[in-house]
């Protein structure tokens, strides 16, 4: 419990913009903000066709609500400020990174190398040093997931290096 | 009499029950393991039960809910690390009791409360769901959006996050629902140019990006974490003083779980917490809570597993999931064509009576694997996490990949795990999202319906009674936050 005090203490202390109820409630106002006006430029159905309320009134009306609640949390944090969160560690960053690493390989090489890279990179980056089981974890279940897939789902996996050879 | 028949029926077919077994199993696989739970597993198996009949998905997805609600308790007892939200108030006094020497004694008590839990909120199931199924025949276009609306609401008051916050995670799982084609006009909305994007966004990428992706993210930042495991001999079945001592506690907490988890939105989490603070009210000794407390187990125990039958109601009954896990068990019976509602009571009685007789199959399924395999079970939570969530990460892909064999479902998977994270680190709950996606179409078209019956006047909407009384529920669900934040000032 002090642990918690102490945490919203060192928080109170930080200029507006540096604390975590203004970046969180910015990034979502700001992303709401450009949602509600990508709203105005939805398709207009003509007033003879339309049948109550347009597609874009909806959506208008919930990113309203949201950017009102927002600015509630922020207004209520001002009082109650939020416990600093702990500075994230370089295992998660590369966990991330391993992630934009799976999206760009299943993009320009192959599905199943994606997977078996980010398997075999996550592992490794969390601690895992020995061989067998870097194996185990990106190519030996990898595989036993791929043919799991394609047999009884009668899954066609998108085509690539590997997923070619193995079709053909 | 015709119904109890049906109702054994799964007994008497050999596939259902290996999917029974096979279920229970994997569901105490899942409910172990921390991070993992029955709401990611149901999602990772939804693409599996393609290949099954109706009754065989439901029937496993809803063996997957029950025994994962109480594998959770193993972790929270052995290594004081609820494997399922819905076990974190059993560790309160679960941990300590083990800590004590007596893990068997605790376990058997988690084991026994659960299961009849478990069978208590089945019977309510049985009796109640058909009655409240026969009252939604009254319910139009206008009813089913103040219901939606009712359900939304419910999410201010859950056990995780601040209540706005839920209600913005709430808004903004609706928002997503309206990614895609509009249903009425056929008009493109945030589809931002993606072919891809304009059947809508699927819920299997965004529950496992939502619940697996972003639990990897956290256990990536936690992968020096130590447990500290306590050993286990065997589970023993409580004595006759501990049933004695507790057999009051089961009882009002199967009650109070079963009654949590009808209500829309709401679940486990909840319903144990809830459970716990009445067994502690009720004691006759509420000074041992939080040391080892044998009814503090029990009162825990009983409740979230009592929540699985009672949250079973609202979503066979109205098709409004009645927690996370029930919601992807609505996307099953979706999937598979079944349309939940008044009119699956009337059309397909062996289909219901067959999910009640699995799910009563079920809790004593897991009763029997818990009591025999806890030990191997709690081995499971040796598998490192770096063997571990590779693999998950591996199934996660191919999973969300087949449904509909998009690449882009699988980067919208990834999109929400990141998103997903963030929105845990900074206290928002991602069960709201869940919740508001699934109920996002039925809020939007029954508004827009309402609006064409009503001619446009929004004040038609409370001429209706039905109606009237969901919107002064959904008040006083918004109110109860404030008013139990007020009550917890004066006490202090």
């Amino acid at each position: 419990m002090s642990n918690v005090r102490k945490q919203k203490r060192a928080n109170k202390s930080l200029p507006f913009f540096f604390k975590d109820e203004f970046k969180v409630s910015f990034v979502i106002i700001f992303v709401s903000a450009i949602l509600l006006i990508t709203t105005f430029t939805f398709d207009i159905v003509p007033p003879i066709l339309n049948r109550g309320i347009q597609p874009a009134t909806f959506p208008k009306a919930l990113l309203i609500l949201i950017i009102a609640m927002t600015l509630i949390i922020y207004y209520l944090a001002t009082k109650n400020p939020w416990k600093v969160e702990k500075k994230l560690p370089k295992s998660f960053f590369l966990t991330l990174l391993s992630f934009v690493i799976f999206i760009v390989v299943s993009k320009t090489l192959d599905f199943f190398l994606a997977i078996s890279a980010l398997s075999i990179f996550v592992s490794y980056c969390w601690g895992e040093k020995r061989l067998f089981y870097l194996l185990l974890v990106g190519i030996i279940f990898p595989i036993i997931v791929f043919i799991f897939f394609e047999t009884i789902l009668g899954l066609r996996f998108p085509p690539g290096i590997i997923t070619n050879i193995y079709y053909s | 009499m015709d119904n109890l028949l049906l109702m054994l029926a799964p007994l008497f077919s050999s596939k259902l029950l290996l999917v029974l077994f096979f279920g229970t199993l994997f569901g105490l696989i899942l409910g172990v393991l921390p991070g993992l739970g029955p709401t990611t597993g149901g999602a990772l198996i939804l693409p599996f039960t393609m290949t099954l009949d109706p009754l065989s998905a439901i029937v496993l997805l809803t063996s997957i809910y029950c025994a994962g609600t109480y594998g959770g308790a193993i972790t929270a007892v052995l290594i004081n690390t609820p494997g399922t939200p819905a076990a974190a108030a059993t560790c309160l006094d679960g941990y300590p009791l083990a800590q004590k020497g007596e893990a068997g004694r605790a376990l058997g008590m988690a084991t026994v409360s659960s299961t009849v839990g478990g069978i208590f909120s089945v019977v309510i199931l049985v009796f109640f769901a058909p009655i409240l199924a026969q009252l939604a025949y009254e319910f139009g276009q206008p009813e089913y959006f103040a219901l939606a609306i009712f359900g939304l609401t419910m999410l201010a008051s859950i056990g995780e996050g601040s209540p706005i916050k839920n209600l913005i995670a709430g808004a903004f799982g609706i928002l997503i629902s309206t990614v895609g084609k509009d249903f009425m006009t056929s008009i493109d909305r945030f589809t931002f140019g993606i072919n891809e994007l304009t059947e809508g966004i699927g819920f299997i990428p965004v529950v496992v990006g939502l619940f697996a992706m972003s639990e990897m993210l956290t256990q990536s930042t936690l992968i020096n974490q130590v447990f500290n495991r306590i050993a286990l001999k065997a589970i023993k079945l409580p004595s006759k003083d501990d049933y004695k001592k507790t057999w009051k506690t089961i009882l009002r907490s199967s009650g109070i779980g079963s009654f949590i988890g009808v209500l829309p939105a709401e679940g486990g989490t909840v319903a144990s917490l809830i459970g716990y603070s009445e067994a502690k009210r009720f004691s006759k000794k509420p000074e041992e809570f939080g040391k080892g407390s044998i009814e503090g187990i029990a009162g825990a125990e009983a409740a979230n597993n009592a929540a699985t039958g009672g949250a079973m109601v609202p979503t066979l009954a109205l098709g409004i999931p009645g927690s996370a896990t029930t919601a992807v068990i609505l996307t099953g019976l979706i999937i598979h064509g079944v349309r939940p509602g008044p009119d699956l009571f009337r059309e397909q009685p062996d289909f219901l009576y067959g999910i009640f007789g699995s799910m009563l199959i079920a809790n004593i399924l897991f009763f029997i694997f818990g009591f025999f395999g806890a030990k191997i079970f709690a081995r499971i939570t040796l598998v490192p996490n770096k063997i571990l969530w590779p693999m998950i990460f591996a199934v996660s892909v191919c999973g969300t990949y087949s449904l509909n064999q998009s690449i882009i479902d699988v980067w919208i998977m990834l999109f929400f795990g990141v998103l997903g994270f963030f929105m845990r680190r900074y206290g928002f709950s991602v069960v709201p999202v869940i919740i508001g996606l699934i109920l996002g179409e039925l809020v939007e078209g029954t508004l827009r319906q309402s609006l064409v019956i009503f001619e446009g006047n929004w004040l038609m909407f409370f001429t209706r009674p039905i109606a009237l009384t969901f919107f002064i529920l959904s008040l006083i669900a918004l109110a109860f936050p404030l008013i139990r934040s007020r009550k917890i000032k004066k006490k202090k």
